[in-house]
């Protein structure tokens, strides 16, 4: 099953690399990883997304917290939750392609960032799936470059992430 | 306030955290802290011959003391060069600091002379690390560091400190700090009060139990504890290759060692057991055989201070994470407290069946023909000679499975070897830092002609430091282990595992270092002349037995079987 983890973690030089290399080291799978500091900067958050059964994730979660420079995780699939993903994409938009990539686009929510003669470039957040849906409704033909963050989110409702 | 250069504070910190002793070898980027050593007397440095033996006798020394071990090396190579010992130590949870020099701060990440990104190459294999960043940090940072090292399930932590941050010129105000907190570092106390009264409730209901203990209670100074409990409830008790000595090994309730070489008695207990009790264990694959047959009627109870080593492999029934003295007292007075009793008409049983597999006798040492010496007989002969009372020392092969089968450890932190990670030179260096810890003891290496030849330079320390080890050399000519194996599954071909032809003169060799050597190879002489060898109280003396050359460890765990397979001969399996 797919998890997404969420971890506070000492903003210090070393850290990340902690983390990823625990996932290389153990031979577990990092699906996507973002990370960036928080609004207190001597902390980062970091999500990544993992596939495995609960043995697995329960290892990777205790391995994660076991690290000094975690200070804190949730397995935010654990609870309900709000998941999100930015892609910036670069379709070739010529001919009757143009109008209707520009349809698509509008359907799915997403806004075309730039332009040129031949060329959008669009913005679209969503879930990993609605990204992946927007990408088979384009057909492979038109994508020239596609820039994804991987997957970042927060519980929903009370339920908060920090010390 | 008093000003020191950052190489001073660092050896400052290091005498205000208690440590007495370090292992060591200079070079370019630690030649500050060296320096600084050079100036004080209140920690004393031990200069090793490699790298890799100045951790495994801090690792020794920690072992043996429960005190951290210390270690000092140089970048680049010197840093590269104790990556071994440090992989040993994390392996088996030994309290360990490993500060290692670094160039200059502005030369990192130019591919400079002596230069490795040591935080980098070490950091699968240790607890924690730390690149100190300014001289003003080192104290802080060096708390940090032992107290990690120390703390919880211990570990060596790494210090990497940049040539320019111990400048002698640089001059710092120097305060130790008195505690430390880290948010995001806590260590478990106390086991959960309701999962000990579930697992006390299993223990006395219980009608087939083991205890099965393991370098965690040593690691953690459970055994006094360990031995009331395994004697208030009756039960059989079992130790791990890491925990022998945890519970003595004289006493009738032990069935001696478990796992790939356990007794067959242990391992049949093990197997039909419905209770197993796991104290400071790691169901390690060495010890569970195949693990979806593993102890098929079997709740487990497991205890340990690392939750991840809980239901790693095996999962636990009943887990409890808390040091094992916390949670022992609480077993203990639980059950003194309850109303149940042990279940003694079905313990009575229980021991009956055990008594009949301890009856096979699995460990009876068969004598060769005419002189030759069996390694079995070796060890029973050290073990006589020294009164079982030695700090016993090992590497890893053949000779490592006979110590522990065939040496009573009664006493935790006798045993010293390298169990997780299996270093072959791991032995004499421990030896080493046993010897240094404790002067007056009888500090013993059994090792074999293969193992030693891989430290085997640091005789020159012990010369150095008048260090009266003696080394009992299980001489049979080859890589016995890897041998054996060849033999059973692969059609004996040796490939690489013998070299007769090119084996040093050892006594020779520890001669041309200034040591005795002497050559036992008649069973006749064995006992006398051990008596001998270990009678030079003030010599290190290298004992090199030769043994029979194709004598193979029993039992043997059939590989892919449960605990109860087990080849108990070259002939015979169960």
């Amino acid at each position: 099953m797919r998890h997404i983890i969420s971890i506070l973690l000492e903003n210090e030089p070393g850290a990340l690399s902690r983390v990823v290399g625990l996932f290389s080291q153990r031979n577990y799978n990092i699906e996507s990883l973002t990370v960036a500091p928080t609004e207190d900067h001597t902390l980062s958050r970091l999500t990544i997304t993992t596939i495995g059964d609960d043995r697995k994730i329960e290892q990777i979660t205790k391995h994660l917290n076991k690290l000094i420079d975690v200070v804190k995780l949730v397995d935010l699939t654990e609870g309900s939750h709000i998941e999100r993903e930015l892609m910036l994409i670069k379709v070739k938009a010529t001919g009757a392609q143009r109008a209707e990539i520009k349809r698509t686009t509008d359907i799915f929510r997403g806004q075309i960032v730039d332009v040129t003669s031949t060329v959008y470039s669009i913005q679209l957040t969503g879930t990993s799936d609605k990204l992946d849906s927007f990408i088979a409704a384009l057909g492979n033909a038109a994508v020239l470059e596609v820039a994804r963050t991987g997957v970042t989110g927060i519980s929903r409702g009370e339920k908060v992430l920090s010390l | 306030m008093e000003l020191l250069s950052g190489g001073e504070m660092l050896i400052r910190a290091l005498h205000d955290e208690g440590v007495e002793l370090m292992f060591g070898y200079p070079g370019g980027a630690a030649l500050h802290i060296y320096d600084a050593i050079f100036n004080q007397d209140k920690v004393d440095h031990i200069l090793v011959r490699h790298e890799q033996a100045a951790t495994h006798a801090a690792d020794g020394y920690a072992r043996a003391t429960g005190k951290p071990g210390v270690v000092l090396v140089t970048s680049g190579p010197g840093a590269t060069n104790a990556i071994t010992g440090i992989a040993t130590a994390f392996m088996d949870s030994i309290p360990m600091v490993v500060i290692s020099g670094q160039v200059d701060s502005s030369l990192i990440g130019s591919d400079a002379f002596q230069e490795t990104d040591m935080v980098g190459v070490s950091r699968p294999i240790v607890k924690h690390s730390f690149m100190v960043q300014k001289a003003e940090d080192i104290p802080a940072v060096v708390k940090k560091a032992f107290y990690i090292a120390t703390t919880g399930r211990p570990g060596p932590v790494v210090i990497d400190v940049p040539k320019d941050v111990t400048d002698p010129a640089r001059k710092f105000e120097y305060r130790y700090p008195e505690s430390v907190k880290m948010r995001s570092y806590s260590v478990p106390a106390k086991g959960h009060t309701g999962q000990i009264k579930k697992a006390v409730e299993i223990l006395l209901a219980a009608k087939r139990p083991v205890i099965y203990a393991g370098g965690g209670v040593i690691q953690g100074n459970g055994s006094e504890l360990l031995t009331r409990l395994a004697q208030t409830l009756g039960f059989p008790i079992t130790n791990t290759l890491m925990g022998l000595g945890a519970y003595p090994a004289t006493d009738k309730q032990f069935l001696g060692m478990l796992g790939m070489h356990g007794t067959y008695e242990a391992n049949m207990a093990m197997h039909f057991s419905d209770v197993v009790l796991g104290i400071g264990v790691r169901f390690d694959d060495r010890v569970t055989n195949a693990v979806n047959k593993f102890c098929p009627g079997a709740k487990i109870l497991h205890v340990d201070i690392d939750p991840a080593s809980i239901s790693k492999t095996v999962a636990a029934d009943v887990p409890i994470v808390g040091s094992v003295t916390s949670v022992l007292e609480e077993m203990l007075e639980l059950i003194g407290s309850a109303d149940a009793r042990v279940d003694s008409k079905s313990l009575e049983l229980w021991w009956q069946q055990i008594e009949g597999w301890r009856a096979k006798q699995c460990l009876k040492v068969k004598s060769a023909e005419g002189e030759t010496i069996k390694p079995q007989q070796a060890v029973q002969s050290v073990y006589k000679a020294t009164r079982g009372e030695a700090y016993v020392s090992s590497d890893v092969g053949q000779h490592q499975m006979f110590a522990a089968q065939y040496y009573h450890f009664d006493k935790p932190r006798r045993w010293i070897n390298s169990g997780g990670l299996g270093t072959m030179g791991f032995g004499f260096p421990a030896a080493i830092g046993v010897q240094l810890a404790y002067p007056d003891a009888i500090s013993v290496c059994i090792t074999g002609e293969g193992s030693i030849q891989m430290c085997i330079q640091e005789l020159a320390t012990c010369l150095q430091y008048g260090l009266p080890i003696k080394i009992v050399c299980l001489n049979n000519q080859a890589l016995g282990m890897v041998k054996q194996w060849q033999d059973m599954q692969y059609g004996g071909r040796h490939s690489h595992s013998t070299y007769s032809e090119s084996l040093p003169d050892f006594i020779k060799l520890v001669e041309a270092y200034g040591h005795v050597g002497m050559r036992i190879e008649k069973l006749s002489e064995l006992d006398s002349k051990m008596e001998e060898a270990f009678a030079l109280k003030d010599k290190l003396v290298f004992i090199d037995v030769a043994v029979d050359q194709a004598e193979h460890v029993y039992p043997m765990a059939i590989k892919g079987g449960s605990m109860k397979d087990m080849w108990l001969s070259k002939t015979e399996r169960t």
